[in-house]
């Protein structure tokens, strides 16, 4: 422009102002960076896979109880005690035994189960100790089979984990980033002096988006850097296709950072406003846990979340080496929410 | 230069907030600002100088009125006004975390042309705090950084909204110094004070404003003079029958030219004052009333005010 050297483009000079004023926050640096790290390592060490524990069985008092426990207990995958009733019913209800064997007097070939069909290992241990009594008792199975143990990178929790996160931080960095960072500047009436300025508008929004993006590819990099070295974590798909997918997403929650920030003109507002968009999605995106979770009915209201295609489509790259080609329907979304978000941000902008 | 020498030029200005009851907040204001001067807006809080000041910086629309800066009309030519004009804000929090060099260098990069942000620097002294974080600048400071933000595009016409409010004397001064420097400099600066004493010193010309209208226009002298005597006796008397004496007695001694009443003493406008003290105390010894303090000074623009407004200034120092 003008001839002026770049250096001198206030293009430059307001992303540069943005990145030094962020960089010098210690607080905002530790909840972009550091926080989604620690996110990972505190998840991906309480949620790593793990051989099966033990199935823990309760033998209630009766004829025969203990030369069963004694059975069951040679096996390395169950373990035994003898209680009485009341004991046994307090262990399977606070969940420190998965279930209650109850033997009958004068039927041995005769057991009750009790157990709670809720309960994931309760069920199991059932059919479990059921396999085994029966076994035991003398039981042929028909089918030979043989068990091939699975412990490949992309299914495990962590593989699951890495995706959800990436769109985590994408939806974080476009709420405080954008929308937080914009309502900052307007309450501290900085808005309103650039606008005294021959500044153009378009320069001070470019320089948002710019310091946002550049923030965003630091942050990606260091969380798929860290969750391979320490986790083994590795992309399935093309780094392209994450790359794309990351630059839409970060496009994406930027378009909603400003609609947040659009009108508001107090920090309250704006928290409130980033809360509405957030909290929802921190549960019902499939951060976390899978969505399919949520009753089938919630199925086609969730994934038209702004997240959601996201994570998914991160997902399907990331673990399945899906192809963007294929994934024509979540980009749509995902650009849909964008452009309407900027859209209707850029129409209800309050400058003064 | 343009239009004969007009840096501002406002017909009619009017500013209606909406809400119930709609608040106005300017009611017709007329001005004329001539290039090269130092104008004072002034006026005690919520006389709607900071919306008419707004108004002609181009940051609100006026609900009606004319208003033509350098020649030119914001509906038109906003942006070369924008390069030919500075403006400090009443209150603006630039970033905390960014240094004083910084923010003019980013300031700078929006103007086409301009001072260096070290220039800018000098001019409000500000050199040694030039690598400093804003947080760790004084009040004094952050408003020379304001004004330095506004010298920055080397502007034909400066705008300082309260530039020197919530200040300290010190720095009061300081800033009365950068001022004075810009007009040796030929540019024409409009600010807005509710310090009447700082107006007296650095405006040429003063309109004073009171619920959104002009209530008096000139040079300081000028309106000081229409007060009809340059001095002013405070006095006030033990006795407090001197309460109850008409206004008529006070105001029939030689050279007297206004009479008030304020905070218990009593205040005289006069034209000479050694004529006037004799007579009062001649007086006062008549009526056996002693005098508990009596002080004598010039007329300021802060008379001028009361006498026409019957209100004193509110001061919220």
């Amino acid at each position: 422009m003008n001839h002026r050297p770049l250096r001198e483009h206030p293009l430059v000079n307001l992303t540069l102002a943005r990145m030094r004023e962020f960089l010098r926050e210690p607080e905002a640096v530790f909840w972009v960076y550091v926080f989604p790290l620690m996110l990972v390592v505190a998840l991906g060490v309480a949620f790593r896979n793990r051989p099966v524990e033990a199935v823990r069985v309760v033998i209630q008092e009766g004829a025969a109880a203990r030369s069963l426990a004694a059975a069951l207990d040679r096996s390395p995958r169950f373990r035994a005690a003898v209680c009485d009733e009341a004991e046994g019913r307090r262990r399977l209800r606070t969940g420190r035994a998965d279930l209650i064997v109850v033997t009958l007097a004068n039927e041995p070939l005769r057991h009750e189960y009790v157990f709670d069909p809720t309960r994931t290992e309760s069920v199991l241990a059932r059919n479990a100790v059921d396999d085994f009594l029966q076994r035991s008792a003398g039981r042929r199975d028909v089918i030979e089979v043989q068990d091939r143990p699975m412990d490949e990178p992309g299914g495990r929790y962590i593989d699951f984990l890495v995706p959800g996160l990436l769109g985590m931080g994408l939806m974080g960095g476009g709420m405080w980033g954008v929308g937080f960072a914009i309502v900052d500047m307007r309450i501290r009436k900085l808005l309103k002096r650039y606008l005294a300025t021959p500044m153009k508008r378009i320069h001070f929004l470019g320089a948002i988006l710019l310091s946002r993006l550049i923030f965003t590819a630091t942050e990606v990099v260091l969380l798929l850097v860290f969750a391979r070295l320490f986790f083994g974590v590795v992309n399935l798909g093309s780094s392209l296709a994450v790359a794309l997918l990351i630059l839409l997403g970060a496009l994406e929650f930027a378009g909603i950072g400003l609609l947040v920030a659009s009108r508001a003109r107090t920090i309250e507002t704006v928290s409130g406003l980033m809360n509405l968009v957030m909290l929802p999605m921190w549960i019902a995106s499939g951060i976390f846990f899978s969505t399919e979770r949520f009753p089938e009915a919630a199925q086609p209201v969730l994934a038209l979340l702004p997240l959601n295609p996201l994570v998914h489509a991160l997902r399907s790259v990331m673990l399945e080496g899906a192809s963007l080609g294929t994934l024509g329907g979540e980009v749509a979304l995902i650009a849909a929410w964008g452009g309407l978000c900027f859209a209707l941000g850029l129409r209800w902008f309050r400058w003064n | 230069m343009r239009r004969g020498g007009v840096a501002i030029r406002c017909v009619g200005l009017r500013k209606v907030y909406p809400g119930k009851p709609p608040v106005e907040a300017v009611r017709g204001v007329d001005l004329e600002v001539r290039e090269g001067e130092c104008f004072g807006v002034l006026g005690p809080n919520g006389a709607g100088k900071t919306t008419t000041i707004e108004i002609l910086e181009g940051l609100m629309e006026p609900t009606s009125g004319d208003v033509e800066v350098l020649g030119m009309r914001w509906s038109q030519h906003a942006r070369a006004i924008r390069e030919q004009i500075g403006i400090s804000l009443q209150e603006t929090k630039f970033s905390d975390k960014l240094t004083v060099r910084e923010t003019l260098t980013l300031f700078r990069s929006f103007y086409q042309s301009g001072l260096s942000p070290d220039e800018a620097i000098g001019r409000v002294s500000l050199e040694d705090k030039a690598d400093v974080w804003i947080k760790n600048l004084s009040g004094g400071q952050k408003q020379r950084l304001a004004v330095a933000t506004a010298l920055i595009g080397d502007p034909a016409l400066l705008f300082l909204d309260e530039p020197t409010t919530g200040l300290d004397p010190h720095s009061r001064r300081q800033l009365a110094g950068i001022i004075r420097e810009c007009q040796r400099h030929g540019r024409t600066t409009l600010l807005t004070t509710h310090y009447m004493e700082e107006a007296e010193r650095l405006c040429d010309r003063v309109a004073i404003v009171d619920r959104g209208q002009v209530i008096a226009l000139g040079s300081p002298r000028e309106l000081i003079a229409r007060l009809g005597g340059e001095h002013v006796i405070e006095f006030s008397v033990e006795s407090a029958e001197a309460a109850r004496e008409p206004a008529e007695s006070w105001r029939s001694l030689p050279s007297v030219t206004g009479c008030r009443f304020e905070d218990g003493g009593i205040h005289l406008t006069v034209a000479e004052p050694h004529v006037v003290l004799p007579a009062l105390l001649e007086l006062l010894r008549q009526r056996g009333w002693r005098l508990s303090s009596l002080v004598t000074r010039h007329a300021s623009l802060d008379d001028v005010f009361v006498n026409l407004t019957g209100r004193a200034m509110e001061r919220n120092e």
